[in-house]
């Protein structure tokens, strides 16, 4: 069996990073992130990478711009205001087709806001991550044991797409403890060729640009068409999510991250209750398990999303679910952690309000 | 038949977008030819601004980036960080790229000793989006955005960067050219060299500052936009080395 650590969710990613290969970390302080980037300048000068304390989120994001035009593999972490100044370079990062990955741990807003866990970045993550026509790929892990899972698979997604991908947590998950186990680290991670990477012509070669003008109307929206479909392989084949229950449940709640684990405590209140409750996780929120929803729509009463904002998921809920069935929404937000028993409460409330058989 | 001129290499062989008489050409060849003479072309990659030289990519006959506007310093310390010694990383930026909207990037890259060339160009004006006020616009001068003449007590004073710069002790070397005259282009070729050249020495962050012309949005002909140049930005931005490590450490 692989060594357990004990380790707190933002140095465990941090960590996770490091086996994945990453060896640039561009960031700049704000809590509850800081860890991460503590984590990050003890060990990158022990091992050969780069640390750099950026003047600010704009600056870090495009050092992270520079270096993924190089061909590093590299990372930026932030929290929610960081994120919003991050969006500029997101948006070139995108449209110059380059792999990154960008963590936010989000805490409560808008402006300052405060500085416990929420999830009201969900539009920012999943709707607009910075001008024009672009996604990233959003990463929603719920446990640290799953964060230390994800990362590599999302700087790897990030490479073979050549588009961008973000780990969506949130103050919870960074700042909780909990027992891990790394994967496989056997072998020295391999990372993939980039013969696109601007590291000099060495006069066997036309110049690479890295760029994201288009001057030219008609080039432009080729270069954007382009991106597009990569974006349509990535919502046929990275979907991913967990389904708790959902066979037989007359409500299905919607939860990701630390509230999913919150609902499926509720969920267990409820099964001992009689109650007929299930759950469904999505794990990549863009792309979003909308075909799983749907499916669950045909036979399902209802569905509630439960989210620690004032609704913001429950929106892709509604696209996906398309008229067949009610979607009610629960949330708390502000940095307020929703407990199982309000949740239950709100499940018991919106099943007597849709009431009858299917 | 003996050559005597060549176009440099370092060049694309395409005509630019820049205006006629505007200073750009002749930094651009001054860049590109100092690349070559370096015999560092094939391992330079260049990073370019928002404003007249975005396009720079398509000129210089090397890798490129483009920069969001003002963050050329960050995308050059980005990459200089991964690449290291192998590859030689410049900047190429406008007034308002480097001193307004970009003035954290270029101070934190240039405290950070960053070993990065930066060719910056001051020509006292936003030149395309029009020709608006520029951090580096001259007191009384007039601007799209300053129609009554730049008012200090209201739009404030002009940047001088090299001087600014030189007071950091990061910064390696900092020198302000002009590209009026032959005797300055020769001056100025010399100092984009040098400025290279600390760079392969891994000596740390060097800025040629380039004072140059603007002669479609000064609304003067090329020449007397030269003559402009020579009465009015020269007294105000003096030509000179700021500031010389191999001189000795911080005057």
């Amino acid at each position: 069996m692989s060594q357990q650590y004990m380790m707190k969710g933002n140095e465990a990613l941090a960590e996770a990073a490091l086996r994945a290969g990453c060896r640039y970390f561009f960031g700049y302080p704000i809590t509850p992130q800081t860890e991460l980037s503590a984590y990050m300048s003890k060990r990158m000068p022990k091992i050969g990478g780069t640390f750099l304390q950026a003047e600010s989120e704009i600056a870090a994001i495009n050092m992270v711009l520079g270096a993924s035009s190089v061909g590093a593999r590299v990372m930026t972490s932030s929290s929610s205001p960081g994120i919003s100044l991050k969006t500029e370079g997101i948006s070139y990062i995108a449209g110059s087709d380059l792999p990154c990955l960008i963590v936010n741990v989000q805490r409560g807003g808008p402006g300052l806001g405060g500085i416990q866990p929420s999830q009201a970045d969900y539009f920012q993550a999943t709707k607009a991550p910075g001008h024009g026509d672009l996604h990233i790929m959003v990463f929603a892990p719920a446990s640290i044991q799953e964060i230390v899972d994800m990362v590599g698979r999302a700087f790897d997604k990030a490479d073979q797409y050549r588009v961008p991908a973000m780990l969506l947590a949130d103050g919870a998950l960074g700042q909780m403890m909990e027992p891990i186990a790394f994967p496989d680290e056997s072998e020295e991670k391999k990372l993939p060729e980039k013969p696109w990477a601007a590291t000099g012509t060495k006069g066997s070669r036309k110049p690479n640009i890295i760029n994201s003008l288009y001057l030219n109307p008609n080039k432009l929206e080729d270069s954007v068409r382009e991106r597009f479909e990569r974006y349509e392989k990535i919502k046929e084949n990275e979907v991913l999510y967990e389904e708790v229950m959902t066979d037989d449940a007359d409500l299905v709640l919607i939860a990701y991250g630390i509230t999913s684990r919150i609902c499926k405590t509720a969920v267990n209140m409820a099964r001992a209750e009689g109650i007929k409750l299930g759950l469904l996780r999505p794990i990549t929120l863009w792309p979003f398990p909308e075909k799983a929803i749907a499916k669950i729509a045909d036979h399902a009463k209802a569905f509630m999303s439960v989210e620690m904002s004032m609704g913001q998921m429950v929106d892709d809920v509604r696209l996906a679910v398309n008229g067949k069935c009610p979607v009610r929404f629960f949330g708390r937000t502000g940095g307020v952690i929703p407990t199982p028993d309000e949740i239950l409460q709100a499940a018991k409330d919106v099943l007597a309000s849709v009431g009858g058989d299917k | 038949m003996a050559v005597v001129f060549e176009k440099t290499r370092g060049l694309t062989d395409v005509a630019t977008h820049y205006c006629p008489g505007c200073g750009h050409g002749i930094v651009h060849r001054l860049v590109a030819e100092s690349l070559v003479e370096l015999d560092v072309l094939e391992k330079t990659v260049g990073v370019c601004p928002v404003g007249c030289s975005v396009m720079a990519y398509d000129y210089f006959n090397c890798d490129f980036i483009e920069a969001p506007h003002g963050r050329a310093p960050a995308v050059a310390t980005g990459a200089k960080r991964v690449l290291g010694d192998k590859n030689i990383v410049f900047t190429y930026q406008g007034d308002g790229d480097l001193a307004a909207i970009g003035t954290a990037e270029t101070v934190h890259s240039a405290t950070r000793g960053e070993n990065i060339t930066i060719i910056f160009i001051n020509n006292a004006i936003y030149g395309m989006t029009g020709g608006q006020m520029a951090p580096t616009t001259l007191p009384g001068q007039v601007t799209q955005t300053t129609p009554y003449g730049r008012d200090v007590k209201t739009a404030g004073y002009p940047v001088r960067v090299c001087e600014m710069l030189s007071t950091l002790d990061g910064v390696y070397y900092a020198e302000r050219v002009a590209v009026d005259s032959v005797p300055h282009i020769n001056a100025a070729k010399a100092a984009i060299k040098k400025a290279f050249q600390n760079q392969i020495d891994g000596k740390g962050f060097s800025i040629v500052e380039v004072v140059s012309n603007c002669p479609t949005n000064w609304g003067l002909s090329p020449a007397e936009s030269m003559q402009w140049l020579r009465d009015n930005m020269l007294p105000y931005y003096p030509l000179g080395v700021y500031k010389d490590k191999d001189k000795g450490g911080n005057e």
